[in-house]
């Protein structure tokens, strides 16, 4: 695959991941009943998990997510620059899949069972990963704007659903890249 | 604070199981056995914390291999129930009784916390965190996601006192709970290069005299009689491959939740002479990359610095730091014993295709 540039869109840091604002409603509807993959791709398509983790392309209609990399993260070879930002300004690129801002870049995860995703996560990795807001339950900090203090709220079977679920979902390989700290961090570390 | 892990489910049925003997006498002054008190006094580590006078029956011990935690000097005790005792049978796996207690005390220039965790009736350990007052006479439970900059580890470096989650992140992650305390640590056959070892503080306590003294039991008769060490081809791999177990084995081993990285940086005194440090490192690739990094190996014998094992214990970035937590200092002297470990030890190995050196070979 060959490497492709992309151009960035800035966007406010007010705005607010849609998908999000269903999560306290889907945790609500059925707290305490067995975890079930079926319960958990309720949860994923209705928390809005693809808006970030599924890269977008413009159809027709528009940009949409495309579901034929579903869950799959920031494509491996698409390389995001970096743009001039203002106090408070933070960016995003046009997958949806890369963004930029005061905490560097952070790239979304491939989220399916590919061995360059989730493949060698366990149950309890992903619940403590959600829950502390660290990557593999137990490593570096998970960057903005992954919503995990909203999304840990869920309860146990809802998070143990929606891994279930992330089990189901075609494996795909990309190995997406590495967070990168911000301009001033990658500064210190080098001198 | 319950442990999710199955690991660590498995590890509390066990003490359970071989410790319930002990629950009727594990109580001590100041609350009942599965409590986790306000206070630092009433855990039951001092006789009288004004003048830090330390508990009758509260044992100190110094692990040959420390944690590094940003030049923080450690001051460690444990506390077995009055008749009961640790099982040995597997050194790896030490079970402790319920109503075990284990602390360590942090300090830079003063004290700053101490750390405390607890054997309850349930099987499972609880972790706690209390935070030193400035005239060191008190310490008061720490709050639940702990405490940024309590204090400076050096100037303009902040330490951090962990939240309990931050504990699980290594008490959890591995096949068991309890890490500085372990057969290896106590051996009295100490490593000499062992990067930050502090001298043996006088009442302390190693692996022989808890045998001695009928707290550690069914320990193999071969550490009885020899006590435990790492085989090794050198001196200086023998100090890294203890580094490495201490400092990022506890996360990174066959067993725990990252089993599936593949990287196994613990050692094993059950599989002696073995050496996973190398064995899942040397020449092999990592999963961590960056765009620009190409197909980066774990330990690249011929250029160390290239090598993401030493590269992340170099950076203090918290997106690449190894250990992902706990520090905001590289470990400069145990990096460099790191280094030339892979320049000179393990590049020889590589050159000379003598892949099974260190496992017939002890200095």
């Amino acid at each position: 695959m060959t490497t492709k540039t992309l151009p960035l869109k800035i966007v406010a840091a007010s705005i607010v991941l849609g998908g999000v604002v269903l999560i306290a409603n889907a945790a609500a509807t059925r707290a305490g009943s067995a975890p079930s993959a079926e319960r958990g791709k309720y949860l994923v398509m209705a928390m809005g998990c693809n808006d970030c983790h599924t890269p977008w392309r413009v159809g027709p209609d528009g940009p949409a997510p495309d579901f034929s990399r579903m869950l799959s993260g920031h494509p491996q070879d698409e390389v995001m620059l970096e743009p001039k930002l203002h106090p408070g300004q933070w960016a995003g690129a046009p997958t949806n899949t890369a963004f930029m801002g005061a905490w560097g870049t952070s790239y979304t995860a491939n989220l399916t069972p590919d061995e360059t995703g989730l493949g060698t996560w366990t149950e309890d990795m992903f619940v403590r990963a959600i829950r502390e807001g660290r990557h593999m339950g137990q490593g570096r900090p998970i960057l903005p704007p992954m919503p995990w203090p909203m999304i840990r709220n869920l309860n146990d079977e809802d998070l143990e659903s929606i891994f279930a679920f992330l089990r189901t979902i075609p494996p795909i390989q990309n190995r997406v890249p590495q967070p990168l700290p911000p301009a001033s961090a990658k500064k210190d570390e080098q001198s | 604070m319950s442990l999710r892990s199955s690991s660590a489910r498995r590890l509390a049925l066990q003490t359970l199981a071989v410790a319930t003997l002990g629950a009727a006498a594990a109580f001590v002054s100041g609350g009942p056995l599965d409590e986790i008190p306000e206070h630092l006094v009433d855990t039951g580590l001092y006789s009288d914390i004004a003048s830090h006078a330390i508990a009758k029956g509260v044992l100190a011990f110094e692990p040959q291999y420390p944690l590094w935690t940003d030049g923080a000097t450690k001051r460690r005790w444990i506390r077995i129930p009055p008749g009961t005792s640790i099982d040995a049978s597997d050194p790896d796996h030490l079970v402790f009784p319920v109503g075990t207690r284990l602390w360590k005390e942090f300090s830079f220039g003063r004290r700053v916390e101490t750390r405390f965790l607890l054997l309850a009736t349930d099987g499972k350990w609880k972790f706690a965190t209390y935070v030193w007052s400035a005239d060191e006479r008190r310490a008061a439970l720490a709050p639940e996601r702990g405490v940024r900059a309590a204090c400076e580890s050096a100037p303009g470096v902040p330490y951090d006192v962990p939240g309990r989650a931050d504990c699980l992140a290594c008490h959890a992650a591995g096949s068991k709970s309890v890490l500085g305390f372990t057969a290896l640590q106590l051996s009295s056959d100490r490593d000499p290069l062992a990067p930050h070892a502090q001298p043996v503080p006088a009442d302390a306590v190693d692996l022989g005299e808890f045998v001695r003294r009928g707290l550690v039991r069914n320990l193999p008769e071969r550490f009885v009689q020899t006590p435990p060490r790492i085989v090794a081809a050198t001196p200086r791999e023998r100090a890294a491959l203890g580094y490495l177990n201490a400092n990022c084995g506890m996360c990174h081993s066959s067993a725990g939740t990252l089993a599936g990285l593949g990287l196994d940086l613990s050692y094993s005194l059950a599989d002696s002479g073995k050496a996973p440090a190398i064995d899942t490192t040397l020449e092999r690739p990592s999963r961590f990359r960056c765009a620009s990094d190409g197909d980066p190996l774990r330990i690249a014998p011929s250029a160390p610095e290239l090598g993401v094992l030493p590269r992340r214990m170099a950076s203090r970035q918290p997106l690449s730091q190894m250990p992902p937590l706990g520090t905001h200092l590289c470990d400069a002297d145990a990096l460099e014993l790191v280094t030339e470990w892979i320049r000179e030890d393990l590049a020889r190995r590589v050159t000379t295709n003598s892949s099974d050196l260190h496992r017939n070979t002890s200095y």
